[in-house]
């Protein structure tokens, strides 16, 4: 075992034997960072991914099966049109023939319209800018998804069952991607981050001017999804 | 009371109950197919991740949206003093909590966890239209109950102006909001304009009155009454109007949306590239606005209630046709995730999206009409006052 991995394990507490299998992916975020049981949100992090588009090809889809075990959304459902996706590889082709292809999850924004429309406050924003959907609270109205820009919420059509218990998930309510929110607040990376062996993906505190990511930010040209309409999205990509 | 009148009134009463069971057995079986979608989940349905709102919401918008708009007859009588609609208005009022319950019905049964409908109840998130819409609606319930118990009242009659004014001024913003449910979401090229409040609230007059007409009629015929020319003739003409108001507010809608670059492809695809087309043009503008004005401003047939009725019922089967085309049209028309650029994925991105309703949620918003019209039908039953007593009216006036 690497050094890296036994202080991982040392973590992640000896009740979770599992964790072994993510180990390598641990502390790979400042351990200060991870949050203790108990412990709220802190706004001194804004998490945030850069996805570098250059980096990533049309035929990869790493992040989109790494999310899918980590997150137990691994249910067969007969008409595609329903199936969860959290996230998903959009084929891009500009005007100009240039082709990109790129993941498209949550984008996390600062502003989120689904949490602006969603009655009972199901849907919220973490102070550390991870929006999530409080399972015990959504109604399954369906309204956020109306108003998402990204199409990047999913209603599980289907009871569901073999889950993972750290990711609860249930029929009637939607679900988008957290961020891998569970890893991240134990100082772990979000499992498509450290499943993109192309390094396309960077995951970091946008609300710490010297973390990598946002020293990428203020000095590479980074672009917003539908920049336009002013959400402060939490991923920002580069290359298109 | 001779034999005759007493078999008669026999006959009538178990007609009643026939209609009645027809109605009870109709909000059964929406209830039941709720169930059934609860226990299944909404993959029994044709909705999806990416026609999230389908059928039922067709059903539920026009419900609320007339619910508020049937109230109108009563706000001319009590807001602008005109006695032949004063005497409309109880009836008006019954309507619009029969409509707003049939409404809800559905909007309620069709959330994915219809179980937590208390927590729809008891959080509410402020900055939600939905949640102010729950606070609209509730307050609906509450103004029109203690406005149709003004109405029946003589001794509290002296409140009836002001209590109207209350309701009326609550149903023009209760349906303001209901078309903000879908002005504020920025994303989709079909609801963004900010003529959708205006517009709800004019369709809501036309099909409100659609409501009341027909009711009005078949209740004139259950009682054997007939209805003064004259008071048929204002009503239809209002009607007439309304309609056109609609037809103006959708060319306006269209026009402006053409107007910006970023709408056309949204526009040329509603008015003549998809499905959507056919239902726009034939369902909402020939079916629920031309044919139904030929036949009010037509000389003959204008004067007939039967005429009159069937032009409501076509404005009906427009407001469903438009809803369809808004609702699900306004859905099926792909995200803009990255203007200008052509995208796919496994998610159906860059894709106009279908949509087949299922039997389930098609019985389900069939049920909200179900509850609407059991409603109705207990209320007029019980309570007399509900039909229209005008004062004189000429013999062998606006049959059929
Ligand atoms: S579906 Fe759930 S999370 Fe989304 S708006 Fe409705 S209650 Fe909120």
């Amino acid at each position: 075992m690497t050094e890296n991995a036994r202080r991982g394990f040392l973590a992640a507490g000896a009740t979770f034997a599992g964790a072994i299998a993510v180990a390598p992916g641990l502390h790979l975020i400042a351990p200060a960072l991870a949050r203790g049981a108990g412990e709220p949100a802190s706004n001194a992090n804004r998490w945030g991914l850069l996805i570098d588009t250059n980096k990533c090809s049309a035929s990869c889809d790493a992040c989109v099966k790494a999310c899918a075990t980590e997150n137990g959304i691994t249910e067969q459902v007969a008409d595609p049109r329903q199936r969860s996706q959290w996230i998903r590889k959009i084929d891009i082709k500009e005007k100009n023939g240039r082709q990109h292809s790129l993941p498209m999850m949550c984008q996390h924004c600062s502003d989120p319209p689904c949490v602006d429309v969603c009655p009972t406050g199901a849907s919220m924003k973490r102070a550390d800018g991870i929006v999530l959907v409080d399972r015990h609270v959504c109604i399954g109205c369906r309204y956020c998804m109306m108003a998402c820009p990204y199409k990047a919420r999913s209603f599980v059509h289907e009871p569901l069952t073999e889950q993972n218990p750290q990711v609860p998930r249930g029929i009637g309510c939607v679900e988008a991607c957290t961020l891998c929110v569970h890893r991240v607040d134990k100082g772990q990376l979000p499992a498509c981050v450290e499943a993109c062996t192309e390094g396309a993906m960077l995951f970091g505190n946008l609300a710490d001017p010297n973390s990598e990511i946002s020293r990428r930010i203020a000095h590479e040209a980074t672009t917003q999804v539908r920049a336009d309409l002013k959400l402060n999205t939490g991923v920002r990509y580069q290359g298109i | 009371m001779n034999t005759a009148t007493v078999l008669s009134a026999r006959a009538a009463t178990s007609k009643f109950w026939l209609i009645a069971a027809v109605g009870a057995l109709i909000s059964a079986i929406g209830f039941g197919s709720a169930l059934y979608m609860e226990h299944h989940g909404h993959a029994v349905t044709g909705m999806t991740n990416q026609i999230v709102w389908g059928l039922p919401h067709v059903f539920a918008i026009f419900l609320i949206v007339a619910a508020s708009g049937v109230l109108n007859v009563a706000s001319i009588g009590s807001v602008f003093g005109k006695t032949a609609y004063k005497k409309r208005a109880p009836l008006s009022g019954l309507l619009t909590l029969a409509m707003l319950s049939g409404g809800l019905f559905v909007l309620m049964l069709d959330l994915g966890r219809a179980d937590r409908v208390m927590i729809a109840a008891t959080k509410y998130n402020f900055t939600s239209v939905f949640a102010w819409n729950v606070f609209l609606y509730s307050g609906m319930f509450g103004i029109v109950a203690v406005y149709l118990w003004v109405l029946m009242e003589k001794r509290l009659y002296p409140f009836a102006k002001p209590v109207g004014v209350a309701a009326f001024v609550w149903r023009l913003v209760l349906t303001t909001g209901t078309g903000s449910i879908f002005g504020f979401l920025i994303s989709r090229n079909a609801y963004q304009s900010a003529l959708l409040a205006p517009m709800f609230i004019i369709m809501s007059f036309a099909w409100g009155l659609a409501v009341f007409l027909i009711t009005q009629a078949v209740m004139f015929r259950w009682n054997g009454k007939t209805l003064d020319p004259a008071i048929l003739k204002r009503m239809k003409n209002l009607f007439g109007t309304f309609i056109a108001a609609v037809l103006y507010f959708l060319i306006v809608y269209h026009l402006t949306n053409l107007y910006f670059a970023k709408q056309v492809a949204f526009e040329k695809f509603i008015l003549i590239d998809s499905g959507f087309a056919a239902i726009f043009w034939i369902g909402q503008v020939l079916i629920g606005a031309l044919l139904p004005m030929a036949i009010l401003y037509h000389p003959r047939l204008g004067q007939r209630m039967c005429a009159v009725t069937a032009a409501a019922v076509l404005v009906i089967v427009g407001a469903f046709c438009e809803l369809y085309v808004f609702i699900i049209g306004g859905e099926a028309f792909p995200l803009d995730i990255f203007p200008g650029a052509e995208i796919t994925s496994s998610f159906f991105d860059g894709q106009v999206a279908t949509y087949s309703p299922s039997l389930p949620e098609f019985l389900l918003g069939l049920g909200g009409l179900g509850v609407a019209f059991m409603i109705t039908l207990i209320g007029v039953r019980l309570i007399s006052k509900f039909l229209p007593e005008d004062d004189a009216v000429q013999p062998d006036a606006a049959t059929d």
